[in-house]
């Protein structure tokens, strides 16, 4: 229990964890549709600003656990409720408390049927994401980590567009596949590791190689269907094309840095010998993620599509950086977390305006708008840009970490920079695609349609995108504050591999090249 | 004194916002566009007097991360391209006036805030501190100026707007940010060396990476115009002819080869290219670049693409002056990016203002008009002299310098090189000029209701004319600045 840290009495993880759930259970007795939605946005606002307290407390100097909580739950199988925040997850925290306030806005005209229940469904997953962040036993991060699915599948399936039952059956489907060999891998651990669920117990153990092996294949699949990797992504384009805008924002700002928040936290310290033995593997997987996405998101002519598929782009860059192994690397893929997740999610409320004006989410449908919706316009050019790694703006500097940090793993052993350089595509890629769908939606071409009926955004929306631009260029032109957040934790994470693996790494990036 | 640098950039990004913000009062928001491109000037040459005594002026602004910032900085080369760049805008805005207005453009509040924020990322690159900061602008020039190629808004101006985004963002994506990224990684920063010669790079650096970065160096500020990443130049001239002369004269494609020949002596420097032996077969792969340009150029009947032509080889001159490595070939290259500048902006001027006189677009169809058109066919010929190299004319020294440069590399190929491509110019320029004065109007054509094009138009004309002529009379102001690179 050394590796945990209580700084303060009070119990601010619980606070925020289940003050959405409290708000769900209110909003089962409130008729009116209007209080429902104000009250949602109240919970969620009060939620984002109790997450700030989080930062001041927060002790950068140490890989602890912080904020620690620990009451015994199920004391016949040695299952704990404990909770705790290190610079891996504090980060991912503060973006789910940051986006859901936005979420409840970006739904107030969008949502017309069953407000109450899409309002209970956002808090409840709200409770379950913040929980899987901070859940220290692995039964408890178990639970949370299923019970999101819930939400997630009524959200698609009962608020979504044509093909909803289709997409929401994939979802669920696809990620219940995965997370089943998760189950069986923690039961395994629970049994070698003298009966405890507690996740820190179970890291920088000496398990055997073959088993350590099988327990990153289980925890690989779970994950990687999860952020989605490169074959496993197919749920996603699905899933974003009929969910409502909440839904797409949630499932791209959140829901997929659980499949990368799941490698750091488990896969890496639990099973670092196979993480080193199997990482060339998944270094070529996610550039083939990052090509392939690229190429996909060039050929769409659905917006949301595109985005979704952008996103199996980006993700492929976080794990990229992940399985580097080195400090810009893992450094820059967190980030990089944080800012897909502001991004995109920037995006898809943006889609969703558009959406809600035209009815259509084809881009020929939205081409041309530019010169009606001039603010509207301005908003849409600066996430774009953001989303390929324009510089000045946050993903270049999580893209810059992580290319770094892929040069870095290649020139520290004197090899050429094959897996660097064959990632550069992706980023070119990324550049097409995204200007491509600002050209059309801005100018269009010679036969656009009569768009002269559009209204420009209102109040609201400015509102909902304005704080996400302002994190756009905050994070783009300065870092440091949120790095300094996530250093030593890394650090900490790295140091093991150094010590106990570094002629294994060095074994590994000979395998690659 | 640093402030003036934040000064200089934020004169043309407040212009652009007061542009957008009264762009429905025509009078002001032209009047807001004059003051802004004046007021850079001032603030521009102010810093002259600093920088000339030796003096570098640096003003760090962002942190992005250890070795990476956004950092602005004013020394002799910078103050090369922020020269130009301010005054030509001064000149081009009131000429955009004329021209502008002259034909009944549509969209003008777009298209002047899109060239005062054009000249914002020029400016930003001319007092760029180091490679991500350069990055960071020559994006925005990027991007910034697709507006301005796709102004008219057809097929013929979407597909322009489309090859010159793409070859651009292209190249810069796929070279650029993996070489800015592995310089980062090899040395730990972006800076750019204090001096032309050590560069940054340690000792003990593979030799095959620092090739390897220079080449993606060399073609990644595609805007440079270098051969076989050229094709976007001549497919940007559907643009309006204001925007052809400062942006695909002066801005866009200086701002190319400002990146190129800076990262060639501050990143790499002197001694790194000496001892890679990188500098002769560099000045001869562009050779090719001015060669071939000059011969398409020559098959050329329509005159903004003759000029577009001449532009490829021209900065390809550049180039290869400072990839001779010695003290006149860099001279002479960079004092070109001046030379160039005011001439070549001269050359796109008249013909703008042929087209808005007469509507023609095709040097076959401009026998005789120069007698209607005697000032604008006059100052087109004076800055042909400075393209051929001929004196008094600015292009002169800059001919001058790179033939002494390449006598002191002892590359006599170079020489010959020079010599074929001076023939080349002159065979291209010279008969325009003359077919104007000394050629018939053809069968059926009289000169009815052609005449000499408005004076808000030909007064910057006759400016950056007389500028191209005073530069070769008095070089000594401008060769005082490419001295003190060379040092």
């Amino acid at each position: 229990m050394d590796q945990l840290l209580i700084n303060s009495g009070f119990p601010i993880l619980s606070v925020l964890i289940f003050l959405p759930l409290i708000g769900a259970i209110v909003l089962l007795f409130i008729k009116s549709e209007s209080l429902c939605r104000n009250i949602a946005l109240a919970t969620t606002s009060v939620v984002g600003l109790l997450s700030i307290r989080l930062l001041f407390g927060f002790d950068t100097t140490t890989a602890k656990f912080q904020f620690v909580e620990h009451k015994s739950w199920i004391e016949a199988f040695n299952i704990n409720y404990t909770l705790g925040v290190d610079g891996i997850s504090i980060l991912l925290i503060l973006l789910t408390t940051f986006i859901m306030p936005f979420c409840v806005l970006a739904s107030w005209s969008y949502i017309k049927t069953r407000v109450q229940a899409f309002m209970i469904c956002l808090l409840i997953m709200e409770t379950a994401m913040l929980g899987v962040f901070v859940a220290l036993d692995f039964v408890l991060f178990y639970v949370l980590w299923e019970a999101m699915l819930i939400p997630m599948y009524m959200l698609i399936g009962i608020w979504g567009g044509p093909r909803k039952i289709y997409a929401s059956i994939k979802f669920f489907l696809y990620t219940l596949a995965g997370s089943i060999l998760l189950l069986v891998g923690i039961i395994w651990l629970y049994t070698v590791n003298d009966h405890s669920f507690f996740i820190p117990d179970m890291m920088w153990k000496d398990y055997a190689l073959s088993s350590q092996v099988y327990l990153f294949i289980a925890f690989f699949l779970a994950f990687a269907i999860k952020v989605p990797m490169f074959p496993f992504h197919t749920w996603l384009p699905a899933a974003h094309v009929e969910a409502p805008t909440a839904g797409s924002v949630i499932l791209a700002s959140v829901l997929l840095k659980m499949g990368t928040y799941g490698f750091l936290r488990f896969a890496l310290p639990i099973t670092p010998e196979a993480t080193v033995l199997l990482m060339p593997y998944v270094l070529w997987l996610s550039i083939a993620g990052i090509i392939y996405g690229g190429f996909t998101a060039l050929a769409q002519s659905d917006m949301k599509k595109l985005i979704a598929y952008s996103s199996v782009g980006h993700m492929g860059f976080v794990t990229l950086g992940i399985f580097v192994l080195n400090i810009d690397g893992v450094k820059g893929a967190i980030l990089q977390m944080i800012n897909h997740g502001i991004t995109t999610g920037a995006l898809f409320l943006c889609v969703g305006m558009i959406y809600e004006r035209t009815h259509s989410r084809e881009l020929r449908s939205a081409t041309g708008i530019g010169k009606y919706m001039p603010i509207y316009i301005t908003f849409l050019a600066f996430f774009s840009l953001s989303s390929f790694g324009f510089p000045g703006t946050n993903s270049f500097v999580g893209e810059f970490m992580i290319l770094a940090g892929a040069f870095e793993f290649s020139t520290s052993q004197n090899n050429f920079p094959y897996l660097a350089l064959a990632a550069i595509p992706g980023a070119v890629l990324a550049a097409a695609y995204m200007l491509r769908m600002l050209q059309k939606i801005i100018w269009g071409g010679t036969d656009n349609p009569d768009q002269s009926w559009l209204s420009d955004i209102n109040t609201r929306e400015i509102v909902t995108l304005a704080p996400f631009l302002f994190f756009v260029f905050w994070i783009g032109l300065g870092p440091q504050p949120f790095l300094d957040l996530i250093h030593t934790s890394v650090y900490e994470l790295l140091q093991h591999f150094d010590i106990h693996h570094g002629q294994a790494v060095a074994a590994a990036g000979s395998i690659l090249h | 004194m640093e402030y003036k640098l934040l000064i200089a950039l934020l004169i043309p990004l407040l212009g652009t916002i007061g542009v957008m913000y009264k762009g429905d009062n025509e009078n002001l928001r032209e009047g807001i566009s004059c003051v802004s491109s004046l007021l850079l000037l001032c603030v521009v040459g102010s810093i002259v007097p600093q920088v000339l005594g030796g003096k570098t002026l640096t003003l760090q602004m962002f942190t992005i991360l250890p070795g990476v910032t956004v950092t602005l900085r004013a020394d002799a080369m910078s103050m090369i391209f922020a020269l130009v760049a301010s005054s030509l805008w001064t000149i081009a805005v009131f000429y955009s006036m004329g021209y502008m207005r002259g034909l009944n453009e549509h969209a003008q509040t777009r298209f002047n805030a899109c060239f005062a924020l054009a000249i914002f990322g020029a400016i930003g690159v001319a007092f760029s501190d180091n490679l991500f900061t350069m990055y960071l602008f020559y994006e925005i020039v990027s991007i910034c100026t697709y507006p301005l190629v796709a102004h008219h808004q057809d097929e013929e101006g979407y597909n322009g707007a489309r090859k010159y985004i793409v070859y651009l963002t292209t190249t810069a994506k796929a070279f650029l940010l993996p070489a800015m990224i592995l310089i980062y990684v090899l040395t730990g920063t972006l800076d750019f060396a204090s001096n032309a010669h050590s560069g940054i790079f340690p000792a003990g650096v593979s030799n095959v990476l620092v090739t390897m970065l220079y080449i993606f160096c060399l073609f990644g500020f595609a805007k440079n115009g270098v051969m076989p990443f050229h094709h976007w130049l001549p497919g940007a001239m559907v643009a309006p002819t204001p925007v052809s002369a400062l942006l695909h004269a002066v801005a866009v494609v200086k701002v190319g080869v400002f990146c190129t020949t800076r990262v060639m002596l501050y990143t790499f420097g002197t001694d790194t290219m000496h001892a890679l032996n990188l500098g002769i077969p560099t000045a001869y792969f562009v050779s090719f670049t001015v060669l071939v340009a000059s011969i398409i150029a020559l098959s050329k009947d329509n005159l903004k693409a003759r000029l577009a032509y001449s532009t490829v080889s021209q900065l390809s001159y550049i180039i290869l002056g400072v990839a001779l490595l010695t003290d006149p070939g860099i001279q002479g290259g960079l004092i070109h990016i001046v030379n160039h500048a005011f001439s070549k902006i001269t050359l796109f001027f008249c013909a703008g203002a042929i087209y808005v006189a007469t509507h023609k677009k095709y040097i076959s169809e401009m026998e005789g008009l120069g007698k209607t058109m005697p000032f604008t066919f006059a100052a087109f010929g004076i800055a042909s002299l400075s393209m051929i190299g001929a004196p008094p004319v600015a292009g002169f020294i800059t001919k001058w310098n790179l033939l002494i440069g390449s006598v002191e590399a002892h590359q006599l190929g170079i020489l010959l090189i020079l010599i074929a491509s001076t023939m080349l110019n002159a065979a291209y320029f010279a008969p325009i000029t003359y077919k104007a004065f000394f050629g018939k109007r053809p069968e059926g054509e009289p000169f009815t209701g052609i005449k000499e094009a408005p004076l808000s138009m030909l007064i910057p004309i006759l400016i950056a004319c007389t500028i191209s002529v005073l530069l070769g009379i008095f070089p000594n102001f401008m060769l005082q600045f490419v001295k003190a690179v060379t040092g």
